[in-house]
C-alpha cells in the first residue's frame, strides 16, 4: 500500500470512530462535519465520500452542508489558522489598522494559506469579547488589545 | 438556638480537600475545644471561598470576614490564639483577595437594575448549589406544584414580557401559540445563537448563571407541553457550551431534568447544539434547519415554529435573556415585573455598551432609560473626551442615531420608529472621528457576506448597496447613487424572506437620513470629513515637529517614507497604502492627515 493509501486508510477509520460515537442521522451531520474538520483541519472528498456511505446521504447533500458553515473547511487548512475579527467594536477601535498590519505581515488575502503550510488567514465573525477589541484568534489563543505593532511580535510566537 | 460569636466558613471545594481542608477541620475543632471556645465559634463547611488551586485550604472568619488561606493543620494553634483569643489578625495568612478586573461587567452604575444579570460574578456557574442560595429552581418547584400550564402562561402574559431576542413578540402569546397547537411531541428551543457583532450579554448569562436559564426553559417546557428541550449554541463560546453542559449534567443529577421532575408527572430534558459558524441561524426558521442537520437557511413564516417547528413539530423558541427573566417573574410576581419600563415594553434590557464609550462592557438598565443616560452616566461619556456622532443599535441590522436623538427613551417602539431596532442589545458608540459612510459600508459588507443566498433582494440587494457604497468610500460615487441606494433599499425591505434581508439596508437608511452632509462631502468635494476613507486622504509629514527619527521609516510596510537620520523625513505619495502606521508610531505628532 502506498503512504497515500495508508493514510487514507487511517482517514477512513477516523471518521468510521466518529460517526459511531456521535451518531449516523441527519441531526448528528453537523456535529460529524464539526469533528472532522477539528481532527483533519478540513473534510476531505474521501471523507465526504466515506460519510455519504455511512450515513447513507448524498454526497451533494454533505458537500452543500459543509460548503455553508464558515467553521467547516472543504479546503486544506495550514498549521496555524488565525481569525480575525471583522466586526464593528472591533472595527471602530483600530481593527482595520491591525488587519492591514497582519496581512502585510503574512502576505495572505483573507482566505488563502501559506505557501508553507504554516498559516491561514481567515475573518470571523464576532468572536463576543468586545471588550477587548480589536481581536485575533490564533488556533485556540486570544489576543486582545492588539495594535498594528505588535502583531509581528504576537506571529513570532508560532512555529 | 444557639450564639456564636464567630463563624468560620471552611471551603471543601474538592481541591481544598484533597489538600487537606478536612485535616484543617478537625484539628480546628480540637483547638478550639482545648481553648474551651468550641461555644463561641461555630464551624461550617462551605463551597470555595476563592481559587483553590491558589488559596486553598482557606477559610473566612465572620463577622470580620477575614480570609486566611494557604492553611495546614500545624497553623491551627496559633490562628486559634492569635485570632480567637487575642483578636488579632495574623497578617502571615490573611490575603487580600485580589479582585480581578472584569473588563466586561462592572459594579452597577447608579441607572442600572440587575435582574438577568443578577448573579453573573456572584456565583459559581459551575456550582448549582451556589444557584440553589439564589432561590434557584424556587420558581419551577412553585410552578410545578401550585400552577396550570395556563397560570404559567397568564402571568408571563400579565408581566407583559416581550422577546429578548430583538423583535419583541410578547412571549406570552408565544407560549399559548405552541400549546394550543395539536401535537403529542413538542419542543422548546433556547435561541443562543448570539451573532450580532458586539453583542455578548447571552454568552455572559450562558457562562455566569446558566441554571437561570435552564430553569426558565422547563418552565416554559411545562406551559407549553414539551418533553425535549434544545439550546442552540454558537460555537465561538465554547466556555458557555461547557458551562451549560456541566450545568444540565448538576441539574439532572439533583432531579430537576429528566423523568418526573420534583416527583411529579413532568418531565423534561435538555441538550446543548452547537453552531458551525453561520450567522443566519440566529433567524429562528434557519436555527430550525441547522439543529436538522442542514443548511442554515431561512424559509418563509407561516406556518410559524409554534405550529410548524423543529421536525415539523409544535415548537417554543425563545432567547437566553427571555428565559432567564421567567424564574424572576414567577418567583416576584408579574406586578413586580410590569412596574418596571415604559407602558409596552416592560422589565429591563441588557446591552453590551461598545466603541468609543469610557465605560464598555455589560450595562442592564429598564426600559425608557434614555440614549444620553446610557451613554453619559452608565457609559461614562465618550473616550478622550472626543464629540459624540452616533450610537448604533440593533448590531447589523439596526441603525445609526445622531446627537440629536439622544434624549429618546429606549424601548421597541421607539427605536423602531426612529429609523433602529431594539435589536439583541449591542450598542455601538461613535465619536466624531467616525466615517458614517464607512460605517454604511462596513455594515453591509457584514450583511452581504452572511447573506444565506437563498433569496435574490437579499442576496443581489445586499452586494449592489455594499458596490456603490465603496464607489462613494473611493471617491467615484455620484449623485444617482444616493438615489440608488434608497430606493434600492426599500425594495430589499419589502421583499427579503427573513429578519436579516429586512433589516439590512437600515444602516444605510439611517446615515443616508442623519449623515446626509456627510454623504455629499464624498461626492461632491471628495472629501471624508472624518478622514477615514483611505482613498480620500493623504498622509504627509510636517517639516517643523518631524525630528528625523526615523520611527516612521522603520514601520512603513511598503518604505514609502524616505529622509536621512535628524532631517525631515518624506511620504512618497505613489507607493503610501495609508495604512496609517506612521501616524500611530510618531511621538511627534509631526504627521497630518488631509
Amino acid at each position: 500500500m502506498t503512504s497515500d493509501g495508508i493514510k487514507e486508510a487511517e482517514e477512513v477509520n477516523s471518521i468510521r470512530k466518529i460517526v459511531a460515537n456521535i451518531g449516523s442521522t441527519r441531526a448528528d451531520l453537523i456535529p460529524v462535519l464539526q469533528a472532522i474538520t477539528n481532527k483533519f483541519g478540513y473534510i476531505s472528498q474521501p471523507a465526504i465520500k466515506e460519510l455519504s456511505d455511512l450515513m447513507n446521504l448524498p454526497t451533494k447533500e454533505i458537500m452543500s452542508v459543509a460548503t455553508f458553515y464558515r467553521m467547516l473547511s472543504t479546503q486544506p487548512r495550514g498549521k496555524h489558522v488565525i481569525q480575525f475579527c471583522e466586526s464593528a467594536p472591533c472595527h471602530v477601535v483600530g481593527g482595520r489598522e491591525v488587519f492591514i498590519a497582519l496581512k502585510d505581515a503574512l502576505n495572505l488575502e483573507p482566505g488563502q494559506t501559506s505557501p508553507d503550510n504554516k498559516w491561514t488567514l481567515i475573518t470571523t465573525s464576532c468572536l463576543g469579547v468586545c471588550g477587548i477589541g480589536p481581536v485575533i484568534l490564533i488556533d485556540t489563543d486570544l489576543y486582545g488589545n492588539v495594535t498594528p505593532d505588535q502583531v509581528k511580535n504576537i506571529l513570532s510566537r508560532y512555529d | 438556638m444557639a450564639f456564636y460569636r464567630s463563624t468560620v466558613l471552611v471551603s471543601v471545594d474538592p481541591i481544598c480537600v484533597e489538600k487537606g481542608a478536612y485535616e484543617l477541620i478537625d484539628s480546628l475543632q480540637d483547638e478550639l475545644i482545648k481553648q474551651g471556645l468550641i461555644d463561641e465559634v461555630q464551624i461550617l463547611e462551605t463551597t470555595r471561598l476563592g481559587d483553590p488551586t491558589v488559596y486553598g485550604p482557606d477559610l473566612t472568619i465572620y463577622p470580620e470576614g477575614t480570609h486566611y488561606t494557604n492553611l495546614t493543620f500545624y497553623d491551627v494553634p496559633r490562628l486559634v490564639e492569635e485570632h480567637f483569643i487575642k483578636g488579632r489578625i495574623l497578617k502571615q495568612y490573611a490575603a487580600v483577595m485580589t479582585d480581578t478586573i472584569d473588563e466586561e461587567l462592572s459594579t452597577p452604575k447608579s441607572k442600572e437594575i440587575r435582574v438577568v444579570l443578577r448573579n453573573i460574578g456572584e456565583i459559581d456557574p459551575r456550582n448549582i448549589e451556589d444557584y440553589f442560595a439564589q432561590d434557584g429552581y424556587l420558581a419551577l418547584g412553585h410552578v410545578l406544584s401550585e400552577m396550570s400550564p395556563d397560570d404559567v402562561i397568564q402571568e408571563i402574559l400579565d408581566a407583559k414580557l416581550r422577546g429578548r431576542g430583538g423583535a419583541g413578540f410578547p412571549t406570552g402569546l408565544k407560549w399559548r401559540f405552541a400549546k394550543q397547537s395539536e401535537g403529542d411531541v413538542k419542543y422548546v428551543i433556547c435561541n443562543a445563537d448570539e451573532g450580532d457583532p458586539g453583542a455578548f450579554m447571552n454568552r455572559r448569562v450562558l457562562e455566569g448563571d446558566p441554571h437561570s436559564v435552564i430553569e426558565g426553559m422547563a418552565i416554559a417546557a411545562y406551559a407549553v407541553g414539551a418533553r425535549q428541550g434544545y439550546i442552540y449554541c454558537r460555537a465561538e463560546y465554547p466556555i458557555a457550551v461547557s458551562t451549560v453542559n456541566l450545568a444540565i449534567k448538576q441539574a439532572r443529577s439533583f432531579g430537576l431534568l429528566g423523568k418526573n421532575i420534583m416527583g411529579t408527572d413532568f418531565s423534561f430534558d435538555l441538550e446543548v447544539r452547537v453552531g458551525a459558524g453561520a450567522f443566519v441561524c440566529g433567524e429562528e426558521t434557519a436555527l430550525l434547519a441547522s439543529i436538522e442537520g442542514k443548511r442554515g437557511e431561512p424559509r418563509a413564516r407561516p406556518p410559524f415554529p409554534a405550529v410548524k417547528g423543529l421536525w415539523g413539530k409544535p415548537t417554543n423558541i425563545n432567547n437566553v435573556e427571555t428565559y432567564a427573566n421567567v424564574p424572576q417573574i414567577i418567583l416576584k410576581g408579574a406586578d413586580w415585573f410590569a412596574s418596571m419600563g415604559t407602558e409596552k415594553s416592560k422589565g429591563t434590557k441588557t446591552f453590551a455598551l461598545a466603541g468609543d464609550v469610557k465605560n464598555t462592557g455589560l450595562i442592564e438598565v429598564p426600559f425608557g432609560i434614555t440614549l444620553r443616560e446610557i451613554v453619559y452616566d452608565v457609559g461614562g461619556g465618550i473616550k478622550g473626551d472626543k464629540k459624540f456622532k452616533a450610537i448604533q443599535t440593533g448590531g447589523p441590522m439596526g441603525g445609526c442615531l445622531p446627537e440629536s436623538l439622544l434624549d429618546l427613551p429606549v424601548d421597541y417602539e421607539t427605536l423602531g420608529q426612529a429609523g433602529s431596532i431594539m435589536g439583541s442589545g449591542g450598542m455601538i458608540v461613535m465619536d466624531e472621528e467616525t466615517c458614517m459612510v464607512d460605517i454604511a459600508r462596513f455594515f453591509m459588507e457584514f450583511t452581504q457576506d452572511e447573506s444565506c443566498g437563498k433569496c435574490v433582494p437579499c442576496r443581489v440587494g445586499t452586494h449592489r448597496l455594499l458596490e456603490i457604497l465603496e464607489g462613494i468610500c473611493e471617491g467615484r460615487g455620484t449623485e444617482e447613487d444616493l438615489v440608488e441606494l434608497q430606493e434600492l433599499s426599500d425594495q430589499i425591505r419589502q421583499n427579503s424572506l427573513c429578519g436579516l434581508g429586512q433589516g439590512a439596508p437600515n444602516p444605510v437608511v439611517s446615515t443616508l437620513e442623519h449623515f446626509m452632509d456627510e454623504y455629499k462631502a464624498h461626492i461632491y468635494e471628495k472629501r471624508c470629513p472624518a478622514k477615514v476613507c483611505r482613498s480620500l486622504i493623504k498622509f504627509e509629514i510636517i517639516d517643523g515637529p518631524c525630528t528625523g527619527c526615523t520611527v516612521c521609516a522603520r514601520n512603513c510596510p511598503v518604505s514609502a517614507i524616505s529622509g536621512e537620520r535628524k532631517e525631515t523625513h518624506i511620504i512618497d505619495q505613489d507607493i503610501c497604502i495609508k495604512c496609517g502606521i506612521c501616524y500611530q508610531v510618531c511621538q511627534f505628532d509631526a504627521i497630518t492627515i488631509s
